[in-house]
């Protein structure tokens, strides 16, 4: 942990509800015991790490997405801006041409090409960005608003919100949404290291195989993190065998991490082996991940 | 008077398509020649986005009196077909285009 570049761990899944926000809390918990560590909640369109710690906020903003805006006086209606528009944000229904805000990805083609200068992009607000600390853990969350369907600008903004102030910070973990969509990819592109939890069943594994399908698309090394450990079957270690992924850690399926989760507490220090995991997960991180800038 | 539907298929016997933005036809019905017309819509499955609006274009476009559909439009192709002020003709789930006709001429579609 002298490496002056900061250590990413990004912590994903296919399946959701498998333990992202359990071990990434808790694993940042157990870092922060003896170095600083910043925890970063890109799940923007559900976060919940933040229930998980009583920080002092020390910064907060409002985080804004590009948009068109239609000028019907400069408008000449050539339609150039309906034809450039992939996302169908912008319509041009008779003498009116429409702008739909959720829809647009902020690619400035309408804007850029409209010949009349009609269409000038405004900023938008699209959710919120809260930094908290507690002791050695700096917590930063982003949060979408409500009717907001584009979660990439806002998770792109937290990170460089997050390279920007805590670039000195040797180890980052951000906790990503659910799936292999846009989200995904955009929280977990520039880690270091990705964690795959998933849960030993078949829609864990489902899904699981593909989350491992997109970081191998992504060139990223990962492991894998079984929760709930002695439910289900052992086809997700056969298939982790079989594919040559490491399995990082098993967490085992207990009513009591569920009780305290629910409680909104975290659990390592009930376990000395999941700290023992923990420690084990974090050793692993670090060594793979400079292996991969060698 | 000119009826859209959005439809499965190609004929008064094809079933109403339930989906607005990515229906797979818009039959157009011309109640003073008689005529039904399709235009294939199935290019909208290559968009993640942006069915709905990309959809309600083209029925601005063909300029129909009414609209008859299954689930009813989305929020957005909502706010496009309301801003032309189309009429609209929902819950004609699991009809033919036939029977979604004559329950639309008898009164019995709820107009969204």
């Amino acid at each position: 942990m002298t490496d002056p570049k900061p250590l990413k761990i990004a912590i994903a899944s296919g399946k959701g509800g498998t333990g992202k926000t359990t071990l990434s809390t808790n694993l940042a918990a157990y870092i922060a015991e003896q170095h600083e560590v910043v925890l970063v909640d890109l799940d923007v369109e559900e976060p919940n790490s933040g229930l998980f710690f009583k920080g002092e906020l020390i910064h907060e903003e409002a985080i804004f997405k590009m948009i068109p805006q239609w000028d019907e006086k400069k408008c000449t209606l050539c339609g150039i801006c309906t034809k450039v528009c992939n996302y169908h944000a912008v319509i041009q229904l008779g003498p009116s041409i429409l702008v739909f805000p959720e829809l647009c990805h902020s690619c400035y083609a309408c804007s850029e090409l409209c010949p009349a200068a009609a269409l000038p992009m405004i900023p938008k607000k699209t959710g919120m960005l809260r930094d908290f600390q507690t002791g050695k853990l700096h917590f930063v969350d982003g949060r979408l608003d409500i009717g907001e369907e584009q979660a990439v600008p806002l998770i792109s903004k937290t990170k460089k919100y997050v390279a920007h102030k805590y670039g000195h910070v040797s180890i980052a973990i951000f906790d990503s949404p659910p799936g292999t969509s846009c989200p995904v990819m955009e929280a977990t592109k520039d880690a270091d290291f990705v964690i795959l939890v998933t849960e030993p069943t078949p829609f864990g594994l489902h899904d699981l195989s593909l989350a491992v399908e997109t970081m191998r698309a992504l060139h990223k090394p990962f492991g894998v993190v079984v929760n709930r450990y002695g439910i289900g079957n052992d086809e997700v270690i056969t298939y982790c065998r079989e594919e040559n992924i490491p399995v990082l850690a098993k967490i085992p399926n207990n009513r009591k991490i569920a009780e305290l989760y629910s409680s909104g507490k975290l659990m390592y220090q009930d376990f000395p082996e999941i700290k023992k995991s923990l420690s084990q997960i974090l050793e692993y991180c670090v060594k793979e991940a400079k292996g991969g800038r060698a | 008077m000119k009826i859209a539907f959005t439809s499965e298929g190609t004929t008064w016997d094809s079933l109403i398509d339930p989906r607005f933005g990515r229906t797979e036809n818009i039959v157009i019905y011309n109640e003073e020649s008689k005529e039904l017309t399709t235009v294939d819509n199935s290019a909208v499955k290559n968009d993640a986005h942006g069915a709905g609006t990309a959809t309600a274009q083209k029925i601005f476009e063909l300029n129909p009196d009414v609209l008859i559909t299954g689930n009813g439009p989305g929020e957005n192709a909502a706010k496009a077909l309301k801003h032309i002020k189309m009429r609209i003709f929902a819950e004609a789930n699991n009809l033919t285009l036939r029977q979604a006709y004559n329950n639309y001429l008898s009164g019995n579609l709820k107009e969204v």
